[in-house]
């Protein structure tokens, strides 16, 4: 029995992916105001407002499974860190623009196949939000794509960060198709996706992306991992608290 | 109490607008997927959203319920779907030419149309921002009168 968030493997399952989705839109939300250019910053808040979008659907749905009175806030608001089991890539900081795009790129050549698996679910509630997601993902994709060319393929300067973001983050991509117990069961049941079947087109996407933008494939290095089991680097802690501040303060508040 | 019918709520729907693009209903859009009276007379409206992430999804649903609760009809639960996903291809041509008069470049049916003005009806317009003003709409600008304009995007 899992308990890391819900004794249901569904809605554990389904909460895995909202995570990773609800961190990420608080990662790119942070940045709104701070980008480049007018264009770009509503470009971040409308990526911040999908994956939340995504993320508020799944906890619903995960809330349902769950049927133990907890709601979307709940999962949202009310767990700790060690109970958060999203990827690490999705928690990892703005450091610079080109890491956020980076970052992004990276989560966009997975999520694409993902939903697009997802969508094929036999669970007909989560292949509906994953039909969904998948059109959103493309769209996402084809932003973050354009920038890594343009900036790998730009200045001295734009290339030299570019390539030092995918460098930085690669590290974290590993996670995104290890498999465990819950994963095996959920293909199994014809429910959930194999995430080792998600890694070549990933690495498709990627390896010829690099390649037009004149970046390097990063060497060999030792793969991240222990997000999908609440491991987390120091960096989400620090988003959790001031994502969840409101309702750790004021218990139950709405407005 | 008033006696429901499908048709009735319908009817009382077709003035609730989409909160971004005031000229379309939501049965235009295709966000108003169904509608339901049940023996006890309970109203059930069933909508999609358009967007993952669309803000106004809270706001259309508290706008049907004013709505039916207007004419008399407050046993209403509004419900949200998934499947099939909401897409620019259920778009009517009618909804689509109130789109371009109201100045958005509807969405089109394939990918090699050219985007139009909907001003001048140019077919040389540029994307100047894949994403706009609400998650729906990319900002384009047109090569011939040189007026910005909002496409709604295909989905
Ligand atoms: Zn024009």
């Amino acid at each position: 029995m899992d308990t890391l968030t819900t004794t249901k493997p569904l809605a554990t399952y389904v909460v895995r992916h909202a995570d990773d989705n609800l961190v990420l839109g608080q990662r790119l939300s942070e940045y709104i105001s701070w980008a480049p250019e007018l264009e770009e910053d509503l470009a971040i808040a409308n990526l911040a407002l999908d994956h939340i979008g995504v993320a508020h659907h799944l906890y619903d749905y995960a809330a349902e499974v769950e049927d133990d009175g907890r709601d979307a806030d709940g999962f949202a608001f009310l767990r700790d860190e060690r109970q958060f089991t999203n990827v690490q890539l999705v928690e990892r900081p703005n450091t610079d623009f080109a890491h956020i795009m980076a970052r992004q790129f990276f989560v966009d050549a997975y999520q694409v196949p993902l939903w697009d698996a997802l969508a094929r679910s036999a669970d007909e509630r989560l292949a509906g939000i994953a039909a969904k997601a998948a059109k959103e993902a493309r769209y996402h994709l084809r932003h973050s794509r354009m920038w890594v060319l343009r900036l790998g393929d730009g200045t001295e300067e734009s290339h030299r960060r570019m390539q030092a973001a995918i460098d930085e983050l690669w590290r974290f991509t590993g996670e995104l198709f290890e498999a465990d117990d819950l994963t095996d069961e959920l293909a199994a049941a014809g429910i959930g996706v194999d995430p080792a079947t998600l890694e070549a087109p990933w690495r498709r996407t990627v390896l010829a992306t690099l390649a037009e933008a004149t970046l390097d494939e990063p060497h060999e290095t030792v793969m991240r991992t222990g997000g999908r089991r609440g491991l987390h680097t120091e960096a989400l802690g620090h988003l959790l608290a001031e994502m969840q501040f409101l309702q750790r303060a004021y218990p139950g508040l709405e407005w | 109490m008033v006696t429901a019918t499908a048709a009735r709520v319908r009817e009382i729907l077709d003035a609730v607008v989409d909160p971004e693009i005031p000229v379309l209903t939501i049965a235009d859009l295709g966000i108003l997927r169904d509608v339901a009276v049940d023996d006890d007379g309970r109203v059930v409206v069933t909508i999609t959203p358009t967007y993952s992430g669309c803000p106004a999804m809270d706001l259309i649903r508290e706008e049907v319920e004013r709505a039916l609760a207007a004419h008399g009809y407050h046993d209403v639960e509004v419900r949200t779907t998934f499947s099939p996903p909401w897409s620019t291809d259920l778009m009517s041509e009618e909804a689509k030419e109130k789109l371009r008069a109201y100045g958005i470049a509807p969405p089109r049916s394939g990918d090699d149309e050219p985007i139009r003005c909907p001003r001048c009806g140019e077919p040389s317009t540029r994307t100047v921002a894949r994403f706009g003003s609400t998650a729906c709409k990319a900002l384009m600008v047109c090569e011939r009168c040189l007026e910005p304009f909002d496409h709604f995007k295909e989905l």
